[in-house]
């Protein structure tokens, strides 16, 4: 792997400086519309840890998500704030633990039955959620007090304005990036890929193909968790569908337009998917018959999802370009 | 005496109702090369996969160093110092020569699944890549993608991959599988020096290479061992003549 060229640089720091100023320049709607973006974002990019660098195309991400936002609101008091510094850790334990113990039997299956087995306990989950009443059932549940960033009872950051909230997600979301980088380069993340590209031969030089896909699979969820602690203290209400299959195949689909072999593809999908909703919305009633076909055409056009625009645009390098043009050829086959 | 460094004994395999492995023992020692021939379908890939750990066998056991590994995964195999090369090349195809090699090195290493710092920082394993690169002759070719290579390059990849987990008893099923013979010459050297400090299995077809380079010879057919011992004993033996070569088949 190559270290990031400078122009790859600037252009990071260009995004995250517009990403910073941004909050200034849009009205307080859109702050929040920006923050809800990121946070799909962050989650997006942690499916892509099991999907992309993995290989494994699982359909119950949305259930640690969800996992996540329900752990939140049971331990929220009804009239009274929960520290993020407390449940935050708790919440992404719950979400880790739940990946860790799904993983470990998902992951002894293979292909599309490892879809349908995701998408099983993905379900079951949904329906313990939407059949039992202890957590408002069907109807979900409400986060009446935004959790505080405080110690010692003093308060640190207001997460009720909106435009704090927005940097702490942001804040969060350079961490996931970072941490995702960090563990894709990694022996680790070369040797998922490897267990992607070549399981037998993987295992026959000796990598421990389960453990290696449980521990990716557990990263996963917890980032999920993260994710679904934000979106949760963001919305202040959390629901079945919250953790759904349909939420599930969003993720995914914002996995696929951002592309796969990237960490932060998935994020730019979130973005382009959300915000083609938010604009499409506003200004047709059949939006979703809309937003499929463009949905078909960026995936028939650009089968590394809109990352890809980057090296058509800017040049890449011989190795870069050695790395997409396979898996074009997957994703054409697949 | 230590110098057994893989040993099967009785292996049996069944599939349904055919018996594709049956009764087979053999020792493989340190500093020798272990041919096994036989006619296709003789359980001569069976065997491989038993040893290596792909099928568990019905009946028997397999020792490494004397060590129980019978019921081990191909991983743990592989991490008890067992290697092994696929008829069918299988390589990493997308990553670069170098990077199917450092992950072969990786495998092997202290912390194969670490999570922080990159790969340039496995300083003690870049030795072993290029050395393993450099034995094979692909130095002048590792930052090419492996899909690019050709076939004979590939299988010279295959070999280095199995170098760079520096395994004990190194699995070799049909090396020279489609090579042009000025390329399999490289390999038959290549696959002679490796022999010094280790305990090779070879299946190969071509029986030039074969006698070439065994130094011990088991002769299987119909899942059976019907002959074993040095070469020349084997190229003489009458029921070896009879059922591997054909009535008038001479060897060599």
């Amino acid at each position: 792997m190559s270290m990031p060229n400078l122009r790859v640089r600037l252009f990071g720091i260009a995004c995250l400086a517009m990403a910073i100023a941004l909050p200034f320049c849009v009205s307080t709607y859109y702050t929040q519309f920006f923050a809800k973006a990121l946070i799909m974002g962050m989650l997006a990019m942690s499916l892509n840890l099991v999907v992309g660098h993995g290989g494994l195309v699982s359909l119950c991400h949305a259930a640690f998500f969800g996992l996540a936002g329900y752990v939140l609101a049971l331990l929220s008091p009804r009239y009274d704030a929960t520290s993020m510094l407390t449940t935050l850790p708790i919440v992404i334990l719950c979400s880790g633990a739940a990946a860790l113990l799904i993983g470990a039997l998902v992951l002894r299956t293979r292909g599309v039955y490892f879809i349908m087995v995701t998408l099983a306990f993905g379900e079951m989950l949904f329906f313990f959620f939407h059949d039992t009443k202890f957590a408002g059932g069907s109807d979900g549940i409400s986060i009446n007090i935004r959790p505080e960033i405080a110690i010692a009872g003093r308060q640190l950051l207001d997460l009720d304005k909106p435009v704090t909230f927005y940097f702490v997600v942001l804040g969060f979301l350079v961490g996931v990036i970072a941490l995702l980088t960090i563990v894709v380069r990694s022996p680790f993340g070369r040797a998922l890929a490897a267990a992607r590209d070549n399981e037998r031969r993987a295992r026959s030089l000796g990598f421990p193909i389960f453990r290696l896909r449980l521990t990716a699979f557990t990263l996963s969820g917890a980032l999920a968790g993260v994710a679904g602690y934000l979106a949760a203290a963001q919305f202040g209400f959390v629901a079945p569908q919250m953790l759904g299959w349909h939420q599930s195949a969003t993720i995914l689909v914002m996995v696929l337009i951002g592309g796969l072999r990237s960490v932060t593809g998935p994020l730019v999908g979130a973005l382009v998917l959300i915000g083609m909703e938010e604009v499409l919305k506003a200004h047709l009633d059949n939006w979703k018959l809309v937003e499929g076909l463009i949905i078909i055409g960026i995936v028939i056009l650009l089968p590394n999802g809109v990352r890809q625009i980057w090296p058509m645009v800017f040049g890449a390098s011989p190795q870069r370009a050695a790395e997409i043009k396979p898996a074009a050829a997957e994703a054409r086959h697949a | 005496m230590h110098d057994i460094a893989l040993r099967a004994a009785g292996l049996q395999k069944r599939f349904g109702g055919l018996l594709a492995v049956s009764d087979v023992s053999i020792d493989i020692r340190v500093g020798e090369i272990h041919a096994v021939i036989g006619p296709n379908g003789a359980g001569k890939s069976t065997l491989i996969n038993l040893l290596a750990g792909e099928l568990l066998p019905t009946s028997g056991e397999v020792l490494l160093n004397g060590a129980d590994i019978t019921s081990l995964s191909p991983d743990r195999r592989a991490r008890a110092g067992l290697g092994r090369a696929y008829q069918k090349t299988t390589l990493f195809a997308q990553f670069s020569v170098h990077e199917n090699v450092r992950l072969a090195a990786q495998a092997r290493s202290i912390a194969p699944l670490r999570m922080f710092g990159g790969t340039r920082s496995d300083r003690p394993y870049d030795q072993l890549v290029t050395d393993a690169i450099d034995r094979v002759g692909l130095s002048a070719r590792s930052q090419v993608i492996a899909d690019k290579l050709s076939h004979g390059e590939q299988r010279q990849l295959e070999i280095a991959m199995v170098l760079a987990t520096n395994p004990q008893v190194i699995l070799l099923d049909e090396p020279l599988a489609g090579m042009g013979p000025s390329e399999a010459r490289g390999i038959i050297g290549l696959i002679a020096s490796l022999k010094a400090d280790r305990a090779l299995l070879v299946v190969e077809h071509d029986m030039d290479a074969v006698f070439e380079l065994a130094d011990r010879l088991t002769v299987m057919q119909d899942g059976r061992v019907i002959a074993t011992g040095l070469p020349q004993d084997v190229r003489v033996d009458p029921g070896v003549r009879a059922a591997y070569l054909g009535a008038d088949g001479g060897i060599a």
